[in-house]
């Protein structure tokens, strides 16, 4: 009974946090390793092939993450509902204390498997069709929340400018409900290493056997879960300052890589959208006039992705911007649709400072 | 020449670029755009742009720097707090120019008077 006490910590600790909902973000924990290889990427900006999210990445990223978090078994999925724009940038700090929960997990199923749970013998059918059937709710409701994200997008705007982060925080939750524990919970005492037949004499039987290698492969493997809904997720922003007046985002050029878009639109976008001018300098990293912080810089870069990288018709990110005459398309890899974006136009500017430093006006 | 009909009008004739005569592709025209502007310090400048003419630029900022009056109790955010000024710009046409990040509050104002909230545009931070 040792394994049981680790088990419900970890799942009440996960409800706490859960509350917390958009100040931590899900995603930490595999925000990094998730896209494959930079090399990979480039071929794909440069000419017209798709980026394949399919299987073959698959393997690298169970490479990578069996390297960066090894062992994650359901609770990711648990993150997954709550990756769409939101979740889209993992919070460093987050990161540390996200893995440190499902670290138990592993243990538990590959050491003593004390019946926890569901010890009695007759439970394995149902169990197994759980996780069937729960995993793949996991898929469609991973859908369903990046859908929603992406209707109420224009909602939100209003609501995530300033006084934003509540309502963001409200939303979550709401999205995320009691459901979410509820089904969390029944994966863990699935994944827990809880055999039915270890209680009593007889032998065990083929799904009973069937289900623990899936409960297994997925506890070691967290990217196969992955497979139903591909997940879009680029490294935060690094804001550092500048002196007093200007900003500089470091890491521009590789958060562009991964939208596989060019830095000139993104950086155009961004100027554009905070009213401000700036320059790249040597090491390829943007300097901003102006001071802004961490979450703004990502507020604009949710923007940009919703509206130039997130495919409408099919709401993936696999998509290629191209320009013809004037006019930017956007070319979806995934569903084939094509569309115009609007341009970006920077707007009235108002005179701000010295009239006399301003050639202009 | 037996069948007429395909003389006048060919559906699948080549158009030409459907769009090159068109300078507004892609263009936010019909958007009430709402933007920041970060001036020295802490301090910001909200601007407006893109009001449809039906309303009156000068009347509203009045209603904006005065607040509402009569929902004055009700509604406490009506108040704007900050003072603004009406900058006419060639692209732009008419501006409304206001002390402060009242982005929030514009749209809140803008949509109470029946505008949709779809054709407002909050940019910026």
């Amino acid at each position: 009974m040792a394994s049981e006490e680790p088990l419900f910590d970890s799942s009440l600790k996960k409800r706490k946090k859960k509350q917390v909902a958009f100040s931590e973000d899900p995603l930490g924990a595999d925000a990094d390793p998730t896209m494959p290889a930079p090399a990979i990427i480039d071929n794909h900006t440069t000419d017209g092939d798709a980026v394949d999210m399919g299987p073959t990445t698959m393997h690298e990223q169970m490479k990578q993450n069996g390297t960066t978090e090894e062992g994650e078994g359901e609770p990711i999925e648990k993150k997954e509902e709550e990756e769409d724009f939101k979740g889209m940038f993992g919070d460093i700090k987050k990161k540390k204390k996200k893995k440190d929960i499902p670290m138990d997990l592993p243990e538990d199923n590959l050491g003593v498997s004390a019946p926890a749970p569901a010890a009695t013998g007759d439970m394995d059918f149902s169990d197994l069709k759980k996780k069937k059937k729960s995993s793949k709710k996991k898929a469609t409701l991973d859908m369903e929340a990046f859908e929603k994200e992406l209707n109420d997008a224009k909602v939100k705007d209003v609501e995530d400018e300033e006084g934003g982060e509540d309502a963001l925080a409200e939303i979550d939750e709401a999205e995320l409900g009691d459901d979410p524990f509820v089904r969390t919970e029944s994966a863990i005492t699935l994944d827990s290493g809880t055999e039915p037949w270890l209680g009593s004499d007889r032998d065990y039987m083929y799904p009973e056997l069937l289900q623990r290698f899936y409960a297994q492969l997925h506890a070691s493997n967290p990217a196969l879960l992955n497979v139903a809904g591909k997940r879009y997720t680029i490294s935060p922003p690094q804001i550092m300052r500048d002196g007093n007046k200007k900003t500089v985002f470091a890491n521009v050029s590789d958060i562009c890589r991964r939208m596989h878009r060019q830095p000139e639109h993104v950086i155009q976008y961004m100027f554009a959208e905070l009213g401000t001018t700036g320059s790249v300098d040597g090491s390829a990293r943007l300097v901003i006039r102006g001071r802004f912080q961490q979450k703004q810089i990502e507020q604009v870069l949710r923007r940009y992705i919703a509206e130039y990288v997130t495919c409408k018709t099919c709401k993936s990110p696999d998509t290629l911007l191209t320009k013809e005459n004037r006019i930017f398309f956007m070319s979806c890899e995934s569903c084939g649709s094509r569309r115009s974006v609007n341009t970006i136009k920077t707007g009235f500017q108002a005179q701000v400072g010295k009239r006399s430093k301003n050639k202009t006006g | 020449m037996s069948v007429q009909n395909l003389n006048t009008f060919d559906p699948f004739a080549d158009e030409g670029d459907p769009l090159a005569s068109n300078a507004d592709v892609g263009s936010q025209q019909n958007y009430i755009h709402v933007r920041i502007q970060q001036r020295n310090g802490r301090k910001t400048l909200t601007t407006l742009q893109g009001l449809p003419k039906e309303y009156d630029a000068k009347k509203l900022l009045k209603a904006f720097k005065k607040a509402c009056h009569s929902e004055r109790e009700r509604l406490a955010w009506h108040e704007f707090a900050c003072n603004g000024t009406l900058v006419e710009d060639e692209e732009a046409g008419q501006v409304i120019q206001l002390q402060g990040d009242q982005r929030l509050k514009i749209s809140n104002f803008l949509v109470e008077e029946g505008i949709p909230r779809t054709t407002i545009k909050i940019h910026g931070f």
